[in-house]
């Protein structure tokens, strides 16, 4: 037999269209079985108590990147967050962090996806491609394991502190999939093209307080991304310095 | 009211819109509309891989495209058209190679190839693979494609309607979610690559997305849908969230047990056992539970796929996303202990009726990927085919559309668009004055004699009931309303335009799992438990007649070089 437990979920509601209104906490009362997220909670709020509440969602089940947000003020996905994980019967949900908010749980990601668009996000190819497949070893594919788990939820986006006070910072989840193509062994970018992140609104801004690896739902860790482009653009600009041929 | 013009749209941005776009951006003003971002697509989930006869595993040396067609065929009960499936499987290895091109991060072979993994009901290993997040890193390549051609995209807009008249298309009514604004667009070509039907079971994999809406839109515009009743179960769901458990996880070596401890596939497909196609392997899970050999839990009756003779490296090797999914879904490690899973709802062989290139018998129309049916899948889809499906479709919807264009196509009647847009305003404006009817009880109604009714096992009664059940549900949606008048962000009241479009798709499945009077692949009748290829070997055609209801009629399998055997494994 299931007994099911008396939960608050006290949710940040707003709407851009209506900004003469301040963003304000609404309580909602909801019995929730073991076991469930805070995506079917929040499914079951919008359907049975408040059909105005907006939110992202789509797969259930942490791949989709849709429905990120801060819950108990740590930032996750709702689909895979397990309501009763916090040992407390209050649970409270706000949108991402340094996006603006659309409604309620939505923010406008335009942000995010101008910094992703600003790294080449795709394989560069110089050189003509063979009949089969290009070769690649395991120990390559192996190299860019972690960058292409990504799911572009923004998480690591809503976690920095740098984007934060410097909006025009690339932030790490963009960082991170230019490194996902710098260290692909297919990828023929030219050297020069690091040059674009190679200051403060690119690697050079990062604090280094790790906030990003705390908030991937994947367990990727943008900071590896940001340190290995820096070392890359060190060692450039060493090669530079002793006249060493550029590509 | 204002209107858009495009020469293509292309709705749906998974991996069949995606491809069909990066076909046609170069030479035409082409825009893709997604309800979602289209990286939130559910392409987006698949896991386990794609199909393509590389003969890179070493236990494939003499895999061929021909091969992969028979398992296809032989998969499919022989109800897919096999000069469709021969196109699909000699374009696979380009398909692949062109993926990987452009950047898809494959898992690799010692050698640098490509790696493939073995199969349900494949002959050899062919299935090219990424760990287990395929979909994503294929989705993710062709977005990154997309982004690198600069195609337009609209995100977060729904389309709620397909202007077709005369037997032509010319355009659609799209709905801004964020502005809370409609907008009519008309477009010389559209393509839906709109996905699956899901959400119509109670118990599915799918997304919340995939309502099946696009297939219905099209329905209701006069577009005709075939072999609707052929819905894939997937054997291996976690219980409670309904989670896919990919099939390489038996692939891989995976097995399945019941209560007595019973490797239990011995008795349905003594050669093939775990590895047997999906509606098999679905059908007998479903037996041993009935059969009482499953295992009780609060959640529901289940199996258990155990992969711990896999050992601890090769799961986190292969199957990493699995174990997450586990750990953070039902608190399970598979590395120390087996899964609980059922089977459930999880694809949609029917669809938008297509010929081999996308084109729809209306004018100007095309599909593609799983809201499409070619058919290639026939009866039962062999997993590793959908992914294929998607690309190779969409590429070749493309080729379908620029020669359409190139020869003059036709000019959209932008009067048919707006006239329908005022039916949209009419329709919206009813339910944000608020009938009493609350559409998410409607749909759980709708969900819960589809799983109850039309699932792995199918009898002539139950069909019946669930054909009434659809039509009290109709008939109350009449009057649905939603909470809120305000337009914007209002996703209740997208559910409520979708819900509409449900009621059609579910009711072209129970309709034509009714008319079928045989059991073959996942179509499978406990009143008519044999195939009968005399009578049945030919597809369901549904076309929505004047007065509402299905038109019938029936359409020949294109049958090349297989013939018809019986499906042993």
């Amino acid at each position: 037999m299931i007994t099911a437990d008396a939960y608050t979920f006290r949710i940040l509601r707003f709407d851009a269209k209506r900004p003469e209104e301040p963003p304000a906490f609404q309580a909602y009362r909801i019995k929730v079985i073991p076991g469930l997220t805070v995506l079917a909670v929040l499914n079951r709020i919008r359907d049975e108590i408040d059909g105005t509440l907006s939110f992202r969602s789509s797969c259930r089940s942490a791949v989709c990147g849709s429905c990120a947000m801060v819950i108990n003020g740590r930032i996750d996905l709702a689909c895979r967050t397990q309501v009763a994980s916090f040992g407390t019967s209050t649970i409270i949900l706000e949108p991402l962090p340094n996006m603006e908010i659309i409604k309620d749980l939505v923010v406008d990601m335009t942000p995010f996806w101008k910094m992703y668009e600003k790294v080449r996000p795709h394989l560069v190819r110089e050189s003509a491609d063979p009949v089969r497949e290009i070769r690649q070893s395991e120990k390559e594919r192996g190299r860019i394991d972690q960058f292409v788990n990504c799911i572009l939820c923004a998480c690591c986006y809503g976690a920095c502190p740098v984007i934060s006070r410097d909006p025009e910072y690339m932030g790490p989840a963009a960082l991170a999939k230019l490194e996902r193509f710098t260290l692909d062994s297919r990828d023929e970018r030219p050297e020069n093209f690091l040059d674009t992140v190679n200051n403060e609104k690119g690697v050079w801004g990062c604090d280094m307080v790790l906030r990003c690896i705390d908030a991937c739902p994947k367990d990727v860790r943008p900071t590896d991304s940001i340190v290995g482009l820096r070392k890359a653009l060190v060692k450039k600009k060493a090669k530079g310095l002793l006249g060493m041929k550029k590509r | 009211m204002d209107m858009l013009s495009h020469d293509v749209l292309i709705v749906g941005g998974g991996l069949a819109g995606l491809r069909c776009a990066v076909g046609l951006c170069d030479k035409y003003d082409v825009a893709l509309i997604s309800k979602v971002h289209p990286i939130r697509s559910h392409s987006i989930a698949a896991q386990g891989g794609i199909n393509a006869a590389l003969a890179n595993n070493p236990d494939a040396r003499d895999d061929t495209w021909e091969k992969h067609a028979f398992d296809t065929v032989k998969g499919s009960d022989y109800l897919a058209d096999q000069d469709a499936v021969e196109i699909m499987c000699r374009e696979a290895p380009e398909i692949v190679y062109e993926m990987e091109h452009w950047g898809c991060p494959f898992s690799r072979f010692p050698d640098g190839s490509i790696a493939q993994r073995p199969f349900g009901g494949a002959g050899y290993p062919r299935t090219c693979y990424s760990t287990d997040i395929t979909g994503h890193v294929l989705l993710n390549t062709l977005y990154e494609r997309a982004v690198f051609k600069g195609v337009k995209v609209y995100p977060e807009w729904h389309v709620t309607a397909l202007a077709t008249e005369d037997e032509s298309c010319h355009g659609v009514i799209a709905f801004d979610l964020i502005n809370g604004v409609i907008m009519p667009i008309r477009a010389k070509a559209t393509l839906f690559a709109t996905g699956g039907y899901g959400r119509v079971y109670f118990y599915s994999t799918n997304a919340l997305i995939n309502t099946g809406s696009g297939i219905g839109i099209a329905y209701k515009a006069g577009v005709p849908v075939k072999d609707m009743e052929f819905v894939q179960f997937h054997p291996t769901c976690l219980i409670g969230t309904n989670i896919l458990m990919t099939e390489a996880c038996r692939g891989e070596g995976g097995y399945l047990f019941n209560n007595r401890g019973e490797r239990f596939m011995e008795r349905y497909a003594p050669k093939a056992m775990e590895l047997a196609p999906r509606d098999i392997v679905s059908r007998s899970i479903q037996t041993e539970i009935n059969e009482g050999r499953g295992f009780d839990h609060p959640l529901g009756r289940y199996i258990r796929l155990d992969l711990r003779h896999l050992g601890g490296k090769k799961i986190l090797e292969r199957l990493p996303g699995i174990r997450k999914i586990c750990i953070d879904f039902i608190g399970i490690d598979p590395v120390n202990e087996p899964i609980p899973i059922m089977p459930c709802q999880h694809y949609s062989m029917g669809g938008i009726d297509t010929d081999a290139a996308g084109a729809t018998p209306v004018r100007g129309f095309y599909a593609a990927g799983e809201c499409a049916c070619v058919s290639v899948h026939g009866a039962n889809r062999l997993g590793g085919n959908s992914l294929l499906d998607t690309i190779v479709f969409g590429k070749l919807a493309a080729g379908s559309i620029d020669a359409y264009l190139s020869g003059g196509g036709a000019v959209p009647d932008e009067k048919a668009v707006l006239r329908l847009a005022g039916d949209m305003e009419k329709k919206i404006s009813g339910l944000v004055s608020g009938g009493k009817e609350k559409t998410f009880a409607l749909h759980a109604e709708l969900a819960r004699t589809m799983s109850a009714n039309v699932g792995i096992f199918r009898r002539q009664d139950e069909m019946e009931q669930a054909l009434q059940d659809i039509a009290r549900v109709r008939e109350r949606y009449r009057g649905a309303g939603v909470s809120s008048p305000s337009r914007h962000m209002n996703y209740e009241l997208m559910n409520a335009i979708e819900l509409e479009y449900m009621l059609e798709v579910a009711h072209t499945i129970a309709l034509g799992a009714l008319l079928r009077e045989e059991s073959r692949g996942a179509h499978s009748r406990r009143d008519f438990t044999k195939r009968d290829d005399e009578k049945w070997l030919k597809h369901t055609i549904a076309r929505r007649g004047a007065d509402g209801s299905p038109d019938t009629s029936f359409r020949g399998v294109a049958i090349t070089r297989y013939q018809p055997m019986e499906r042993v494994y």
